[in-house]
């Protein structure tokens, strides 16, 4: 209790010292805190896209098998659905055609795809949101596609998707297969990619080894593969930003380094006064480790609200563009608010230890002076 | 090399906490030199003078030391799906040769700090700096195991290589490569309940007696950490099956995710605990001539040894708790 209450003390003690040096310390807290704020919101961000990315991989197909023509992804014909549905295990094989269409008016790309569940009829179409508003069309409106003939294509928009899909769907064009075909003159034997949905997600690297024996050429590209490309990409841009930052941090612990060097004539004073009124040296470094605690738990807490307003309300505007990728139609979301214990650890490795590293050898400095030579200078 | 921010923040502090310590055990080697207790000189004062700033220097670069363990093993764990056939850190680790070494000499470093700080506090007890010489020497020591683990972790992480998608193939390499043992071989389970039970009777024994009679503190030290091996190793065997209900999953790793309720961290921060009393116990015990320290040491001893039952205790209690209270049974 005794040791406690002592604490206590010193921890008002060192507040209220904090609070004497208003000016100084308030300098020296925002810059903190600002360092805090960005670091913080550049974790949060990059997990809360690889969150995203996952969500929405776990529905994209078990495996997709491309075929290869000189390197190059190449259609796939049809004649190898059967073969890959013989395989035992492959519960279903869905042939997926898809293609870009640069629209020149508009100035953006469209992917376009075949959905004879969407568009049941030719002449019908279903777009993402970004292209309705792009287009500046909307439902019963009419809309014209330059097929590769060059001729036009007149499509009625049956709906546009809903919001839920936004960030998938947002630059898609869902046409019938017939007007599809007659857009990129798309063989009929064939497709972009085969879907293919595996039933138990353990057998999915036989499966996809004995694709590749059966349809020579091929490359089948497991739902795994992706998400953990994702995740290193999301990874690697997200330390790629921090080694940017890495600056920053430098010039702050610098900052902090030579604040905490430069004692002034006063600041030597009460150290000198506490000596000589009996505090220890060990009593002097407790001090000014509750002053580093104090200052350094208000820039972290700070740091990490105004990250979480920064990433989760206003969508990370300072490192989106560098984060997320680009496109003319970017779909508009909202991230969903996630923070561990494993980020904010992360973000204290990475803010407040080197700070706290860079404190020491100044409070010791100051800590150690003699009470007489403290006072005289 | 992953360039994910953790491993940056793992990297960058296992660099400044090796710098801190080695700084920290330079000045260790000039009092090691250079003390002398009976002199005024002005280099012994300067000398008394850094002995703060080097307790101040250990004091945070142990307590950084022992957060980033859990951040390792998080880290791992996080990396997993980066690597074919990883299903969690004990995947991640065995990706390349140097991931189970550095967590051990991590989990070694992190129990030699303990015992350091404890021999530290115990120093500063005494009026007359008694094991200034002994602890220093540690000191060194523990600076250079320090500045392996850094240089493992360096070597770990940088030798990191995830299974991408290439321009040239898919799944194909993924399955030309061996897929990870995310398994550790695990020891049978009936007879290291005995052990385990073993253990933990022999530690309340030693501990009891030691209490009553005063002595035979080198037999709680060697209990102790008796009980830290054998209960890790129980730990893989047979008490992780019962936090995942699942006759065949031995991970240690996974009981420390939020599935499990974080519960892996009590307990491992309660095998942690009891071994660095345990050994500070021990450690108190060989400097029990020293000089001012006579009187104190008892004291201490008898402080860290209940310290040390309560955290084993607690994991025993924890275990047993989960043990009696799920339906699973082996």
């Amino acid at each position: 209790m005794q040791s406690i209450n002592r604490h206590y003390n010193i921890l008002d003690f060192a507040i209220a010292s904090l609070l004497r040096r208003k000016g100084k310390n308030l300098a020296l807290l925002t810059i903190y805190t600002l360092i805090v704020a960005l670091i913080a919101s550049l974790i949060f961000f990059v997990q809360a896209l690889k969150r995203e990315a996952a969500a929405l991989l776990q529905d994209a197909p078990d495996i997709v098998v491309q075929r290869l023509m000189a390197g190059r992804q190449d259609l796939i014909g049809l004649e190898n659905i059967d073969r890959i549905a013989a395989i035992r295990g492959v519960s279903e094989v869905t042939p997926r055609r898809w293609g870009y269409y640069y629209d020149p008016v508009f100035g953006a790309n469209y992917t376009v795809m075949a959905d004879a569940k969407l568009a049941p009829q030719a002449g019908m179409a279903t777009v993402g949101l970004g292209v309705a508003k792009n287009q500046r069309i909307g439902p019963g409106d009419i809309f014209t596609l330059t097929a590769a003939d060059n001729s036009l294509i007149l499509l009625n928009l049956e709906k546009a998707l809903p919001f839920e899909s936004e960030l998938l769907a947002a630059d898609m064009i869902l046409l019938n297969p017939a007007d599809f075909g007659k857009l990129f003159a798309f063989p009929a034997n064939a497709a972009t990619d085969l879907a293919v949905t595996v039933a138990n997600p353990r057998e999915m690297v036989t499966i996809a080894n004995k694709i590749v024996e059966t349809v020579p050429g091929s490359r089948p590209i497991m739902k795994s593969e992706i998400i953990r490309t994702y995740d290193a990409i999301f990874d690697w841009r997200g330390g790629m930003m921090l080694l940017v930052l890495a600056a920053a941090l430098l010039s702050f612990v610098i900052f902090a380094w030579d604040k905490a060097t430069g004692l002034s004539a006063e600041e030597r004073r009460e150290t000198g006064i506490l000596k000589s009124i009996g505090w220890e040296t060990g009593d002097i470094l407790l001090l000014k480790f509750w002053e580093g605690t104090a200052i350094s738990l208000t820039a972290f807490l700070t740091g990490v609200i105004m990250a979480y307003i920064h990433v989760f309300f206003f969508s990370a505007p300072l490192f989106a563009a560098a984060l997320k990728g680009w496109a003319v139609l970017y779909p508009a979301f909202h991230l969903k608010p996630f923070i561990d214990p494993y980020q904010l650890s992360t973000l204290f490795f990475l803010t407040v230890l080197p700070y706290t590293a860079a404190t020491i050898l100044p409070s010791w400095l100051a800590a150690s002076a003699d009470a007489d030579s403290a006072m005289r200078s | 090399m992953i360039q994910h921010p953790a491993v940056i923040a793992l990297l960058s502090s296992a660099t400044i906490i090796s710098l801190m310590v080695f700084y920290a055990a330079y000045y260790g080697y000039k009092i090691i030199t250079g003390w002398d207790l009976q002199s005024g000189s002005e280099q012994q004062l300067m000398l008394e003078r850094r002995t703060y700033l080097i307790s101040t220097v250990i004091g945070y670069a142990m307590a950084f030391q022992l957060i980033s363990l859990f951040l390792l093993i998080y880290t791992a764990d996080t990396l997993h799906p980066l690597f074919t056939g990883a299903m969690c850190a004990a995947g991640s680790l065995g990706a390349n040769s140097f991931g189970y070494p550095l967590l051990l000499l991590k989990v070694a470093n992190a129990v030699f700090a303990g015992i350091w700080l404890l021999i530290n506090r115990l120093d500063s007890k005494g009026y007359d700096y008694p094991l200034i010489r002994s602890k220093y020497r540690l000191l060194i020591i523990l600076t250079l195991l320090l500045v392996v683990e850094t240089w493992l972790q360096y070597r770990y992480f940088l030798n990191l290589k995830a299974d991408l998608i290439t321009s040239c193939c898919g799944s194909l390499f993924s399955s030309s490569s061996r897929g990870i043992a995310g398994e550790l071989a695990a020891l049978p389970a009936k007879p290291m309940m005995v052990l385990f039970s073993g253990a933990s009777l022999a530690l309340l024994a030693s501990y009891s007696y030691s209490i009553v009679k005063a002595r035979g503190w080198y037999l709680f030290a060697a209990a102790s950490l008796f009980f830290f091996i054998t209960a890790s190793a129980a730990l893989i065997s047979f008490i992780a099956l019962y936090f995942y209900e699942l006759p065949s999953h031995h991970c240690p790793f996974c009981i420390l995710q939020g599935e499990y309720n974080h519960i892996g961290y009590l307990l491992y921060a309660c095998l942690l605990g009891g071994v660095v009393a345990g050994g500070g116990v021990g450690a108190a015990e060989k400097f029990r001539k020293c000089g001012s320290l006579q009187e104190i040491i008892p004291g201490f001893q008898r402080r860290a040894a209940t310290v040390g039952m309560l955290f084993n205790g607690t994991f025993i209690v924890v275990v047993l708790a989960r043990i009696f209270t799920t339906s699973f049974r082996l």
